[in-house]
């Protein structure tokens, strides 16, 4: 039997969509404008944070009113509460993808310390991330958001692999290298920290999904 | 979105960092494992005329627990509900295959006395039904049938069942007046004032609220959850919301079948049969 309510959940996943699709543009933009060391650019991507911000309200406040109107249960009721927990994800996302742009700023009119190689593989695995989870939600695929999870040591690899490159090859080593190579330290870690983002967001979906616990308990996982 | 979840039909499933073991029962027993059941029902089925209206049910309640029942219209909720006390005796053509042990014991058994099962075994109806008599009158009237008490004892069990049941207050300065004046929230604990004198251990109440006003439902159920840390109780409704308030298990019921038993909160949040998410998310037609 069809129910007016699935047009509402139906909507709630189109608002996901739209708040990840403007996440990940940020996520991009900012990581182009590091790249690049663009200050306007790095701008856009700040100022452009207050459309995010003011969706996450906007779809917290239709998932409560979903939740006291309609008292879902069992897979509705764990498919909205999984989709409040997304929404605060990738505003979170975003603020990070904020937090990148500011590095942009950073380093903008100071002389290119070294070509930027695994920072935008972190931030493309960032991205691909952050997109298949919302793909996973979409669809309601355990198995996709499995695989989001298993890659997170991936991501910790290639941010630690920048960490020793610039702290050893050029912070140790001559320490007014420190200007540009500490930003580049902190967007690795912000994009690292997107990275966890996704898993966590994986992780709910998978509980959504199966009603299995997977978060805290990796033996869960299967 | 649900096929991967019922497909997992004796998966291992971590909620809220407790656990359901794999093959879980349909009874419940991995969740209250080492208990005795209050009641048990074994193997039965139930018919009226020809008609087999419950099948095969097998089903624990455990003490001190809330027990909710809910399905659909016709799905025997209340048929089964009138089992565990034997009402069911009272409409004609009616027979009963199975065991409903109490503590152990068969009810349907030749030894088990009817009346004497009635008042360990109290029921609650959907429609308030005090007797035309006055307030302590109704409330005294299962003790007096007894005949093992005093007039002073009885008004101090009058008294103590009011309190139990929540209207003491309200009609203290008037015990003498006909139960028929109080409103239907009032006539209904009333009628829970009436089943706690006689001290059942069992209170099953078929539809409690159905009839009353939303307040009055409110004081209902915070009544049942006071109760329950006295009495078993089981609760047949249609509400699932109130079921899911109120019980610590939750029992659906469809076609006569039992289809799903188990904590309540694993009912409304994962229900592990289709038939269940259905029915408790409305889909079903």
């Amino acid at each position: 039997m069809q129910r007016h309510f699935d047009e509402e959940l139906q909507q709630l996943k189109s608002d996901i969509m739209k708040m990840a699709s403007l996440t990940r543009q940020a996520l991009m933009n900012s990581v182009e404008a590091l790249k690049s060391r663009d200050p306007a650019a790095a701008k856009r991507v700040i100022d452009g944070d207050t459309e995010l911000d003011a969706l996450e309200l906007e779809i917290d406040e239709k998932c409560i009113n979903l939740i006291a109107l309609h008292q879902p249960m069992a897979g509705d009721l764990r498919f909205i509460t999984t989709g409040m927990k997304l929404n605060t994800e990738l505003e979170r996302i975003g603020d990070l993808a904020v937090d990148v742009a500011q590095r942009a700023i950073d380093i903008s009119g100071k002389p290119l310390l070294k070509p930027l190689v695994d920072i935008p593989r972190l931030a493309i695995m960032a991205g691909r991330m952050t997109g298949e989870a919302i793909e996973a939600f979409i669809k309601s695929d355990a198995g996709l958001a499995r695989k989001v999870v298993l890659s997170d040591p991936e991501a910790d690899y290639i941010k630690r692999a920048v960490e020793k490159e610039l702290i050893y090859d050029y912070m140790m080593k001559d320490g007014s290298t420190s200007d540009r190579a500490v930003p580049l330290l902190l967007a690795a870690r912000h994009l690292e920290r997107i990275c966890d983002h996704a898993v966590s967001m994986a992780e709910d979906i998978i509980y959504m999904v199966e009603a299995r616990v997977v978060r805290h308990h990796p033996e869960a996982l299967g | 979105m649900h096929s991967a979840l019922h497909e997992r039909g004796t998966a291992n499933f971590l909620l809220n960092g407790g656990g359901l073991k794999p093959g879980h029962a349909l009874f419940g027993e991995a969740e209250t494992s080492g208990i005795e059941p209050k009641i048990s029902a074994r193997g039965v089925n139930f018919y009226y005329g020809s008609k087999r209206a419950l099948k095969d049910i097998n089903m624990d309640f455990s003490p001190r627990l809330v027990t909710a029942i809910i399905g659909p219209s016709g799905c025997g909720k209340s048929t089964f509900i009138r089992l565990l006390n034997r009402m069911n005796e009272l409409v004609p053509g009616t027979r009963l295959e199975g065991e409903i042990l109490l503590d152990g014991l068969d009810i349907v058994a030749p030894v088990c006395d009817a009346a004497e099962l009635r008042k360990r075994v109290g029921m609650v109806f959907q429609k308030p039904n005090p007797f035309p008599k006055s307030i302590l009158e109704n409330v005294a009237y299962g003790l007096e049938i007894n005949g093992s008490l005093d007039r002073r004892a009885i008004e101090e069990k009058v008294e103590d069942s009011l309190k139990k049941a929540a209207l003491w207050d309200e009609v203290k300065d008037r015990l003498r007046e006909s139960a028929l004046g109080l409103s239907g929230g009032q006539q209904q604990r009333l009628c829970i004032a009436r089943c706690l004198a006689v001290e059942p251990e069992v209170i099953l109440f078929d539809e409690p609220c159905a009839s009353l006003d939303p307040i009055s439902t409110a004081k209902i159920e915070e009544l049942i959850l006071k109760l329950k840390k006295t009495y078993t109780i089981v609760i047949v409704t249609h509400n699932m919301q109130q079921a899911a308030r109120v019980s610590d298990r939750t029992a659906f019921f469809l076609m006569g079948e039992l289809i799903e038993y188990g904590a309540t909160g694993m009912i409304f949040k994962a229900p592990r049969d289709r038939r269940t998410e259905d029915y408790i998310t409305g889909r079903f037609g």
